[in-house]
C-alpha cells in the first residue's frame, strides 16, 4: 500500500515535467541563454533566423551572464549560451558542447539621465561629493569591468549601489534614480536621447569579450548550431558593429 | 490520539495521496538544503566581512521594522477595529494589499512615492534628504510589506476581544487613553505578539522591494536575501551557507511560535 502511495505522488510530481520535453511536431523552440547587455542586437538576430528557418521560434532569456552561466551547469533548457566575458563561459564549461567563439567586444562608458540632475561634465566628476552613481554587482562581467576601471582611474568614492545586470544599472540612470551608471557603450547607445555619455579613461584597456556556445543540454543542436553560425556570420556581425561593439 | 481507535474508518486515497504530495514538496527541499549544505566551510563563510554586514543590517532593519509595528501599526489596528469613521472598509482591504503585491512591484510602488523623483521623495529631496540607497530606505521597505501582518494579526485579537470590556472600564470612569492602556491592549497581548513575530519573520526574508528601492550595496543595504542573491552568481556553495543561517534563523521564529500552529490546541 505505502509503495503504492509513493509511487503516485512521484508519477504526480514528475507528470507535468513530462510535458516540458522537446516537441516533434513542426514547430521547434530553441532557447537562448543571453547577456542582458546583449537583448537588442540578439532580438534582432532571432528575428532573422526565425524568418530564415520558418517554423522555428527562438525563445530569449536575458539575464546576468553568472545567472544564466549557472543555469546552464544546472542543466536548465537551453540551446546556445552567450556571455559577457570569457571568465563566466568558463564556469560554465562542463555544459558546453561546442568550444566559445568570441563574436563580439564592449567596451564600459558612464552614462547620466538626460538632464544630467548632477550637472557631470567628464568621468573625475564622480569623485564629487553628493554624485549618486551606480555599477553592477562584482559577481557580473559588467560589475568586474566596473570594479577594474575604478580601480585603474583610483576613484575614491564608494558606488551606491550594485545592480544585478547592466540593464538594471541602465534603468536606474533613465529612471532619474541615479546621477550616473556604468554600463557599456552599446547598452548608452541603446538608449539614446535618454542618457548622456561620458568616456571613462582607459576604458579601452578593460575591454569584455562576448563569447557563444552550444550547451549539452541542447535537443536541437543543429538548429543551435545554426544560431552561433549567424551570430558569427558577415550578416550577424554587421548587426554588432551598428549596435556599437567591436568586432574580435 | 490514539492509534488503535478508528471510529471513522480507514483514511481514503483520494485525500491521503494529494496530501503525502503536498508534505513531501514542503518538507523535501528543505531536508535537501540542509543535506547540501557545505557544513565543513560553514563557520568560515558565516565569518566574513560580506557576512557580517549582511547579517547587521538583517538583524537592524527587522528590529526597527518590529519597533515601528508596534508604535505605528498598533494605533492603526485600534483604529480599524474599534472606531467607526467613514471609508473604514476601504481602508482596512488597502491595508491587506502589500500582503499580495509582488515583492519586486512593492518595490516600484514605494520608488514612486519615495525615490528620488517620487512624489513625495522629490519634495523630501529639495529639503536636502534622499531616501534611496541608504539604510532607512531599507527598513521604509521592510515595513512596507511587513505592516500588514502586524495589523491584520493585531485587529484581528482586537476584535476577537470584543468591546465589553472596554464599556466597562468605561462605566468605571476610566478615559479612552486609559482604557486602551490597562484593557484593550493587555487582552490583545496574544495577537501582539503573534503579529510582532510574523512581521519580523517577514522582515528578516525581505529581498524584491529592498533591493528595488534601496538598491544592493554591502554595508549599507545589502541584506541577507540580497547577499544571497549575489553569492549564488559567483558561488552557489557560499549561497547555501548562507541559507542555511537563514533557515536556522526562520526554524528558530516557528519555534517561538508553536503555541499558534506547531501544537493543536
Amino acid at each position: 500500500m505505502k509503495k503504492h502511495i509513493a509511487a503516485l505522488s512521484l508519477l504526480t510530481l514528475l507528470a507535468p515535467l513530462a510535458a516540458c520535453g522537446g516537441n516533434d511536431s513542426g514547430d521547434t523552440t530553441i532557447t537562448v541563454l543571453a547577456a542582458s547587455s546583449l537583448t537588442e542586437t540578439f532580438t534582432q538576430l532571432a528575428d532573422q533566423f526565425e524568418k530564415d528557418h520558418p517554423g522555428v521560434t527562438v525563445k530569449l532569456s536575458f539575464d546576468s551572464s553568472a545567472t544564466l552561466a549557472q543555469q546552464a551547469v544546472d542543466g536548465a533548457p537551453g540551446d546556445v549560451l552567450a556571455t559577457a566575458d570569457t571568465g563566466t563561459m568558463d564556469t560554465a564549461r562542463d555544459a558546453l558542447a561546442s568550444d566559445p567563439k568570441v563574436f563580439a567586444t564592449n567596451t564600459m562608458v558612464l552614462v547620466t539621465p538626460a538632464d544630467n540632475p548632477a550637472g557631470i561634465t567628464g568621468f573625475q566628476d564622480i569623485e564629487q561629493g553628493g554624485v549618486t552613481y551606480v555599477v553592477c554587482v562584482p559577481t557580473a562581467p559588467c560589475g568586474k569591468v566596473a570594479a577594474a576601471l575604478l580601480d585603474d582611474n583610483g576613484v575614491q568614492a564608494k558606488p551606491a549601489s550594485q545592480e544585478v545586470d547592466v540593464k538594471s544599472v541602465l534603468a536606474k540612470v533613465t529612471s532619474d534614480e541615479a546621477d550616473a551608471g556604468f554600463v557599456y557603450t552599446t547598452d548608452a547607445q541603446a538608449a539614446r536621447d535618454a542618457v548622456e555619455t561620458f568616456e571613462i579613461p582607459q576604458s579601452a584597456d578593460e575591454p569584455t569579450s562576448y563569447p557563444i556556445a552550444t550547451l549539452d543540454q541542447s535537443k536541437e543542436s543543429d538548429l543551435a548550431q545554426q544560431f552561433v553560425d549567424l551570430v558569427t556570420s558577415a550578416d550577424g556581425q554587421a548587426v554588432f558593429t551598428a549596435a556599437g561593439f567591436g568586432t574580435p | 490520539m490514539t492509534r488503535s481507535a478508528r471510529p471513522l474508518g480507514r483514511p481514503p486515497l483520494v485525500l491521503v495521496v494529494p496530501g503525502t504530495v503536498a508534505a513531501a514538496l514542503l518538507v523535501l527541499p528543505l531536508i535537501t538544503l540542509v543535506l547540501d549544505t557545505p557544513w565543513g566551510s560553514f563557520w568560515d563563510e558565516v565569518r566574513t566581512q560580506a557576512v557580517r554586514d549582511a547579517l547587521r543590517i538583517t538583524a537592524l532593519a527587522s528590529a526597527v521594522t518590529v519597533v515601528a509595528c508596534l508604535v505605528l501599526g498598533t494605533p492603526l489596528a485600534w483604529l480599524l477595529a474599534r472606531v467607526d469613521f467613514p471609508g473604514r472598509s476601504v481602508l482596512r482591504a488597502a491595508v491587506a494589499v502589500p500582503l499580495v503585491l509582488p515583492p519586486v512591484v512593492a518595490g516600484v510602488a514605494l520608488v514612486t512615492a519615495l525615490g528620488r523623483h517620487g512624489v513625495v521623495g522629490a519634495l523630501l529631496r529639495d529639503a536636502g534628504l534622499t531616501i534611496p540607497y541608504t539604510t532607512t530606505a531599507v527598513v521604509i521597505a521592510h515595513t512596507f510589506v511587513s505592516m500588514p501582518f502586524y495589523v491584520l494579526s493585531v485587529e484581528g485579537a482586537l476584535r476577537a476581544g470584543g468591546e465589553q470590556y472596554d464599556v466597562v472600564a468605561a462605566t468605571l470612569g476610566a478615559d479612552r487613553w486609559t482604557t486602551f492602556r490597562r484593557v484593550t491592549l493587555p487582552l490583545a497581548m496574544p495577537g501582539v505578539m503573534a503579529g510582532a513575530m510574523l512581521a519580523w519573520a517577514r522582515s528578516l526574508g525581505e529581498f524584491g522591494a529592498t533591493i528595488t528601492f534601496a538598491g544592493n550595496y554591502p554595508g549599507t543595504t545589502q541584506t541577507m536575501p540580497s547577499l544571497i542573491y549575489g553569492a549564488l552568481q559567483a558561488d552557489p556553495q557560499v549561497a547555501r551557507t548562507l541559507s542555511m543561517v537563514l533557515l536556522v534563523v526562520s526554524l528558530a521564529i516557528l519555534a517561538a511560535l508553536r503555541n499558534r500552529w506547531l501544537t493543536t490546541p
